[in-house]
């Protein structure tokens, strides 16, 4: 179970990356959020994003969208 | 291959490929440091079809056309089409209009702005300043929460509404088709409208443009937005490739002169230089896309992003319409009024559409 779930299904770029980093921001270290996105573009956006900030990224395609797990 | 697309190669091929391809359209027939201009062509589509009655800017321009083919078809072959809209269309259409009165009062999207500038066009250095200061005003806004809202899944049939225009319009261009005596579609006889690289070729650079750009994100706009905003420089790679390739190609083909004056469709105006890619490159960050982006994002089937087009195709009409756009002897007369109404319009927006950041 994560800490924190962010639907940013449907939102276009960059939200889908202003909301994971924001989550990703107020997680204690070993925490983890879980974003859902749409796009394989906000997929890859935000796997980019937090990966540049030290997270660890999980992705499992559900359908036509992604759920990311982002650890810290 | 899936992750080259997204890797800094990926991005970097796409520079390369428009900062090659859009020097040779200007030796093989484009209007000077006009190889690609999204703003310039569509402005010059809409006055191919009569939205305008400017004589030297009509021609219907493949390069746009085989934009949304290549994005298209990338679409398609990563199984990425998806079809959606209902993220503000109007707005949308709003923003695309007033991002095309900046980019008019320039004379060129972002993407001609830095071709201009390779090209020895110092007049390009306060619009791409514009540029930076309108995407930062952007960036504020999306940091207090502002947002477009949700787009949702829809019919096939939708995505493929702005394909089948251009498709349309690409067989009015082969067959030069004249609906009435003296009326569209218009064809400049002089001007940069008369300017142009031979179609299939334009077509086929512009294919592949959309079908790069489609695969790597390419986008002007966000590649400044994003260092700004998350100090992400992956698509700013695109952007410094597409320049220094440019240029390059610019000194190769002798096409490079320095200074203000006599620049090829272009004004010295540096207030409302400036003042103009304010505006647009505002409109651009609040819309999430260069008008190149939007384009591509059209052939993936947004029907959000179309809408941001056929904004930038109906701001073109009017612009020269209303005395808004520029001419190489400087802004319109009503074109610094249009700037400030914009940004007063922009900056609403901006203002007035945003979530809660918890």
């Amino acid at each position: 179970m994560s800490d924190q779930l962010v639907d940013a299904r449907g939102l276009s770029c960059p939200q889908p990356v202003i909301l994971s980093r924001g989550a990703v921001k107020k997680l204690e270290s070993g925490g983890t959020v879980e974003v859902l996105v749409d796009t394989v573009t906000s997929r890859d956006n935000v796997r980019r994003a937090v990966e540049n900030v030290g997270c660890t990224v999980e992705i499992q395609e559900e359908g036509d969208e992604f759920r990311l797990i982002i650890k810290k | 291959m899936k992750r080259f697309w997204s890797s800094p190669w990926g991005i970097v091929s796409a520079g390369l490929f428009v900062g090659v391809f859009a020097p040779l359209l200007q030796k093989w027939g484009n209007p000077g440091n006009m190889g690609i201009c999204v703003a310039c062509f569509e402005r010059d589509i809409a006055g191919a079809l009569g939205l305008h009655r400017a004589g030297v800017v009509q021609y219907l321009r493949p390069e746009i056309m085989g934009f949304v083919f290549g994005a298209l078809i990338a679409a398609f072959a990563f199984k990425e089409f998806k079809p959606r809209v209902g993220s503000a269309p109007i707005v949308r259409f709003v923003l695309g209009f007033f991002a095309m009165v900046g980019a008019l009062v320039f004379l060129g999207c972002p993407w001609r702005a830095v071709l201009r500038l390779v090209a020895g066009d110092l007049n390009a250095v306060p619009a791409l300043l514009g540029l930076v200061t309108g995407i930062a005003i952007g960036v504020m806004f999306m940091r207090m929460g502002y947002s477009l809202g949700r787009s949702y899944k829809t019919y096939t049939a939708v995505g493929w509404i702005l394909p089948v225009i251009m498709i349309v319009l690409l067989v009015l261009r082969v067959l030069e088709f004249s609906f009435t005596e003296d009326g569209p579609i218009f064809f400049s006889a002089e001007g940069p409208g008369a300017m142009y690289a031979p179609w299939l070729i334009s077509l086929a650079v512009g294919m592949g443009i959309g079908f790069l750009a489609q695969r790597t994100r390419f986008c002007t706009m966000g590649s400044l937005r994003d260092l700004m905003l998350i100090r992400d420089p992956h698509l700013f790679w695109g952007l410094l490739t597409f320049a220094g390739a440019a240029l390059v190609m610019n000194l190769l083909l002798g096409q490079f002169n320095l200074g203000f004056e006599g620049q090829p469709v272009a004004h010295t105006n540096h207030l409302w230089n400036f003042g103009g890619m304010v505006l647009a490159g505002l409109a651009f960050a609040l819309a999430g896309g260069c008008p190149g982006r939007q384009i591509f994002m059209s052939g993936e089937g947004d029907g959000d992003a179309a809408i941001f087009v056929i904004g930038m195709i109906v701001g073109a009409g009017f612009a020269h319409n209303f005395g808004m756009a520029s001419s190489p002897t400087g802004p319109g007369p009503w074109g610094s009024a249009a700037v400030i109404v914009g940004l007063v319009v922009c900056g609403l927006i901006g203002l007035t559409m945003r979530e809660r950041m918890d």
